[in-house]
């Protein structure tokens, strides 16, 4: 019997409610006779504070609040690529067409009340039974328990969905569906257990705040390649890993996430939109299918799902949207896919929080966040990771998790950013400096650390170049030296340095223009191939260790540069000139590089 | 909804809040009248209800409210504006009413002022380049149509010769139709806010234009309406009539202050600088009325207009904003007192939405290859300049002394220019050519040997 009681108060997104004893913690409650979204958060006596997903203008003491029995919960089942959802998983194109319907003038607007499930009931989806990588296949009578392949739909052009056992089923399968179509609510299995049938159905509800279970969880080993050479080069991200990335407004962070979804390696990427702008949302939806995902060709958006709540959406939802999303993510992970999930802007779904525990009156900790803000975090980012699925046949699956983070006036000591901090592995810090300069990506190489470096060398070393490594540390030692020498020429300039100071001055200008600059918008550059990466790397380094030997021999930098001439600049361009399947035209540049210090070194004798 | 109820048990009076008991369904948000005993009449809105208590905030202020023989009806509706076509060519007050003597408004329809979230799936990307003949803007912080691109300024700061321009130059190219001009003034004095009502008079644009004011002396509370009552006229407007409608709001920093003041009445815990936490959700719900939608043809561009307290960008009201915006356009003092207008830093400035509204077709092909050489090398220029002011100038290397004449002929002949010079963007993109030519070719490292051959000073004209 769900509960039945009334509106007592209505404070912005919190409403209270009262004759509500027996309410469960975080149930998902209807509230007001349009039966709005709310999630029960806090419950005294028989009051239960409800914080309401949708606008509570126009709700009045004495409206009826009903609860659901279930906690809040998304749908999961084939046809969540390439859709679009608001922060608690309805369709937003299926709310225009609802609302079109009665108003067809204001269908542009996200009206409330509106219900449409997140998963198509009428879609027929052809069911194959069957394991799809394995052939092996489940017959009545045989033991089955939770993240069992039972069968598989093509869901897109690039990915198998399988229908597999839902967690909590355990028994003798009872019966299969033949292949044929079925909706996702028709039953595609039945699963007997002391006597009791369960029957299953390609979907199925998981509670949003629930991590979905698995048998372990293992250590990332692999790159996730995302083709931006500061982040794959010198700050890589692993599959199954956690990132963030802070920056002041206008720094790259939504540029940067979205070249992450669009170019990386993961087979399934879930876009959490978190209280940002809207048309970041639609520059997805409207570019995302006419793009096509490197590594198969086929369009991106069918490897994708968005999930908004702009920041004019209601705030409640925005503190839904990142489970909601995480939920998603887990769930193919559990298929056994490399799953990126991206959430622009963290920040807002802790100032959600901070929206609705200041509501609630309960007593601030820092900067007015909760106290429980850390611990939120942290139980976040733990839902990432690589990890053995449940189910036979056995498979690996992993959730790389990579949040924004908008720090107040930019300033990194504040408690997002430094509780954030607490919990990744990967920092790539934008800096404003370098965004003013439109020195893009604006991530600041002192300052940021990815703790994979170690565990992805083997990867390079097999797949691209055994002396990846030697490379990398030493462009990072250029860098760094080129760091503390500005220091000094804060002081004195530049022209009195000794010449090696002013070699690594001029190789430190040639790995910011001609490696770590990348231009998200060039047709070439967005996106550099590992291959490309290191050559470019190895193309600036040895000209530099070339020219240090002829330095250490007497000769100037002026004299170095003459020698290269256009090649220099060539080299710079090399990144955005040389196509990405011309890559020997990078080897024969460094050729002709070193060719023109060599014939300077004769001349030097 | 329910008609209107009135009653008279008014308990409580604090600062603009009013706390009326003895209510009964009293919705949250709904739209009140208030009446003194001497029959003079307010306005407000409920902003909480708990049980039979509701708190409704006055927006003309509770000065002079007594708590005995006040009469409060709650009148069963949002706050509402009528809106039409014939509301151009009009003045009204920061609630919509007319100020300017003429009739009332024959409504078409009456929209709640608090509008509606867009549909992120209902919108279209903005990509119509917008020219405001000013090169800063067109050349290196391109607006689109239906962009929201707020002026950071400061006070004193040439905001208002800006923005005025802007709105009289600004046109699409290839289309005649000139924008609807729909301006907010909020809590703004009365000179600034005559400027602007001049300038539209004098331009003769006045029939395309339609003011809402609240002056600096007018209740603060209605500041918080204001901008609402002026989007949700572009907002019928652009989309039931297929108009092209520029909003400026000016100034948002008084808006952010009322939301600070009605904030500190409610007691609520305070985030940055007394600004409540939900600054950000707030500011989004005006700034995100802006924008394109799918199979409409009219749009709505917003040019937010703010002063930064104490020049301080990382203030919570442009930090919030520039949070949100797509983009924003700063004012430097340092360049304003070296006479050079317009005064746009450009490295602080950006416009996010500028690589969709450039490039072939649009402007020219080598459009972002010169904006992004000019940002490298201004950025350059620039941190050499103040290098150069400690060590001097003859510590520097030949090829910087290059970057520092460069960047002295940016700001002279780049980003100067008259108030009422309007260049094409083939004007701007030529002088970017030009300012860039003082550098070597080989600093050129942005631009692609091809649009070099092409468009350089040095080899125009040639094969
Ligand atoms: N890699 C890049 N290549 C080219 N341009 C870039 C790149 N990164 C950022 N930009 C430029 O910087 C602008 C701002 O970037 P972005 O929108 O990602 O900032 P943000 O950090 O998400 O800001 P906010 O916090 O306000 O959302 C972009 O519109 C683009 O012009
Ligand atoms: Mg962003």
């Amino acid at each position: 019997m769900p509960v039945k009681g009334r509106i007592v108060r209505i404070s912005g997104p919190l409403v209270v409610a009262e004759g509500m004893r027996g309410v469960q913690m975080y149930e998902m409650v209807r509230v007001g006779h349009e039966g709005l979204i709310g999630e029960v958060t806090r419950i005294r006596g028989d009051e239960a504070y409800i914080q309401v997903y949708e606008s509570t203008s126009g709700l009045r003491p004495g409206e009826p609040v009903e609860g659901t029995g279930a906690p809040l919960s998304v749908e999961l089942g084939p046809g969540l690529l390439g859709r679009i959802y608001d922060g608690v998983q309805r369709p937003l194109p299926e709310i225009a067409e609802a609302i079109a319907r009665t108003a067809p003038h204001r269908r542009m607007f996200v009206e409330r009340g509106v219900n449409v499930p997140a998963l198509d009931r009428e879609r027929k989806w052809t069911f194959h039974p069957g394991d799809p990588d394995t052939g092996k296949t489940l017959r009545p009578g045989d033991k089955v328990g939770p993240g069992d392949v039972l069968g598989w739909v093509q869901e897109t052009s690039i990915i198998t969905h399988k229908i597999m056992v839902p967690p909590g089923v355990r028994g003798r399968l009872k019966s299969i569906a033949p292949e044929g179509d079925y909706t996702v609510t028709d039953v595609i299995a039945e699963v007997e257990s002391d006597g009791e049938v369960r029957e299953v159905h390609m979907m199925h509800r998981w509670p949003v705040r629930v991590p979905r279970p698995y048998r372990v969880k293992l250590d990332p080993t692999e790159p996730l390649i995302t083709g931006m050479r500061i982040i794959d080069t010198f700050f890589p991200m692993a599959k199954g890993g956690t990132g963030a990335i802070p920056g002041g407004f206008g720094t790259g962070k939504t540029v940067t996430l979205h070249s992450l979804a669009q170019w990386s390696a993961a087979r399934v990427v879930i876009y959490i939109g978190c209280g940002e702008r809207g048309n970041e949302m639609t520059e997805v939806l409207i570019r995302f299918p006419e793009y096509k995902d490197p590594w198969t060709g086929k369009p991106l958006m069918d490897r994708t799902i968005l999930i908004a709540n702009t920041s004019n959406m209601p705030v409640a939802a925005r503190e839904a949207s990142i489970y909601v999303g995480i939920t998603l993510a887990e769930y193919y992970r559990d298929m056994g896919y490399d799953v990126l999930l991206v959430a622009d802007s963290t920040s807002r779904w802790a100032e959600a929080l901070r929206e609705i525990a200041g509501r609630l009156e309960e007593m601030p900790a820092e900067e007015g966040y909760p106290s429980y803000l850390a611990s939120r975090l942290a139980e976040f980012y733990e839902r990432a990771g690589r990890v053995e699925a449940l189910g036979s046949p056995e498979r690996l699956g992993s959730v790389t998790v990579v949040g924004a983070v908008s720090p107040p006036g930019g300033d990194f000591t504040e408690p997002v950013t430094s509780h954030t901090k607490r919990f990744i592995r990967v920092f790539w810090a934008l800096d404003t400096k370098l965004a003013y300069s439109r020195h893009y990506p604006a991530i600041n190489w002192i300052i940021s650390y990815s703790a994979y470096v170690d565990l992805v060398e083997e990867w390079w070393h097999k797949n691209v170049d055994p002396r990846w490594r030697s490379y990398r540390d030493e462009a990072m030692e250029v860098l760094m030296r080129e760091d503390e020498l500005q220091e000094i020429v804060r002081l004195v300039g530049t022209e009195s340095l000794e010449e090696r100071d002013k070699l690594i001055l001029d190789t430190a200008r040639l790995i910011k223009d001609g490696f770590l600059k990348q231009n998200a918008f060039d047709p070439i550059d967005a996106f550099s191939p590992p291959e490309k990466q290191f050559k470019l790397l190895q193309m600036i380094l040895d000209y530099y260790k070339k020219a240090r030997e002829l330095v250490e021999k007497g000769a100037t930098v002026a004299q170095i540069r003459e020698a290269v001439g256009r090649l220099y600049v060539e080299m710079a361009k090399a990144k955005f000139e040389v196509p990405n399947d011309r890559l020997d035209q990078i080897d024969e540049l460094r050729a002709r590089v070193l060719k023109a210090l060599e014939g300077l070194e004769a001349r030097l004798g | 909804m329910l008609g209107v109820r009135e009653y008279t048990r008014v308990s409580e009076i604090r600062g603009p809040l009013l706390v009326v008991e003895g209510v009964s369904r009293v919705a949250y948000d709904e739209i009140v009248e208030v009446e003194l005993p001497s029959g003079e009449k307010r306005r407000g809105r409920v902003l909480e209800v708990n049980r039979n208590v509701a708190v409704v905030q006055v927006f003309e202020g509770t000065t002079g409210v007594t708590t005995t023989g006040t009469r409060v009806r709650f009148l069963g509706k949002p706050l509402e504006i009528p809106v039409s076509e014939d509301m151009l060519g009009r003045i009204f007050n920061g609630l919509g009413e007319p100020i300017d003597g003429g009739p009332q408004v024959e409504a078409e329809e009456r929209r709640d002022v608090n509008g509606a979230p867009l549909n992120p799936a209902e919108r279209d990307y903005p990509e119509d380049f917008i020219q405001t003949g000013v090169s800063a803007i067109d050349g290196m912080n391109t607006l689109v149509r239906g962009q929201k691109l707020p002026i950071f300024s400061g006070s004193g700061l040439p905001h208002n010769v800006l923005a005025a321009q802007i709105a009289r130059q600004a046109t699409v190219r290839g289309e005649a139709e000139e924008f609807a001009v729909i301006f907010a003034a909020i809590g703004i004095k009365y000179d600034d806010y005559l400027f602007f009502r001049k300038f539209f008079e004098e331009t003769g644009a006045l029939n395309k234009v339609a003011m809402f004011v609240n002056l600096a002396d007018e209740p603060a509370m209605i500041r918080l309406i204001t901008p609402r009552a002026a989007l949700t006229l572009a907002e019928y407007l652009a989309y039931e009539r297929d108009m092209h409608v520029l909003v400026i709001l000016t100034d948002m920093t008084n808006y952010a202050e009322a939301l600070r003041e009605i904030s500190a009445a409610r007691e609520e815990v305070p985030g940055r600088q007394g600004y409540p936490g939900y600054l950000y959700s707030d500011l989004a719900s005006i700034y995100e009325r802006a924008g394109r939608v799918k199979g409409k043809k009219g749009s709505i561009t917003q040019m937010p207009i703010l002063t930064m307290p104490n020049d301080d960008i990382t203030h919570p009201i442009p930090d919030l904003t520039g949070y949100i915006t797509e983009g924003q356009i700063v004012l430097s003092r340092e360049l304003h007192n070296r006479g050079i207008y317009p005064p746009i830093n450009v490295l602080m400035s950006l416009s996010r939405l500028m690589k969709e509204g450039i490039g072939p077709g649009k402007t020219r092909e080598d459009h972002a290859a010169v904006s992004n050489q000019l940002y490298a090398a201004y950025s350059r220029g620039v941190e050499l300049r103040s290098l150069a002011a400690v060590v001097g100038e003859e510590s520097l290397s030949e090829v910087d002394r290059k970057y520092l004449k460069f960047a002295d002929e940016f700001e002279r002949r780049f980003l100067s220019q008259g108030v009422r010079e309007n260049r094409t963007i083939e004007e701007t993109l030529d002088l970017g050519w030009e300012v860039l030519s003082i550098l070597p070719e080989e600093e050129l490292t942005n631009i692609k040997e091809e649009l070099i051959r092409k468009y350089h000073p040095k080899y125009r004209g040639r094969p």
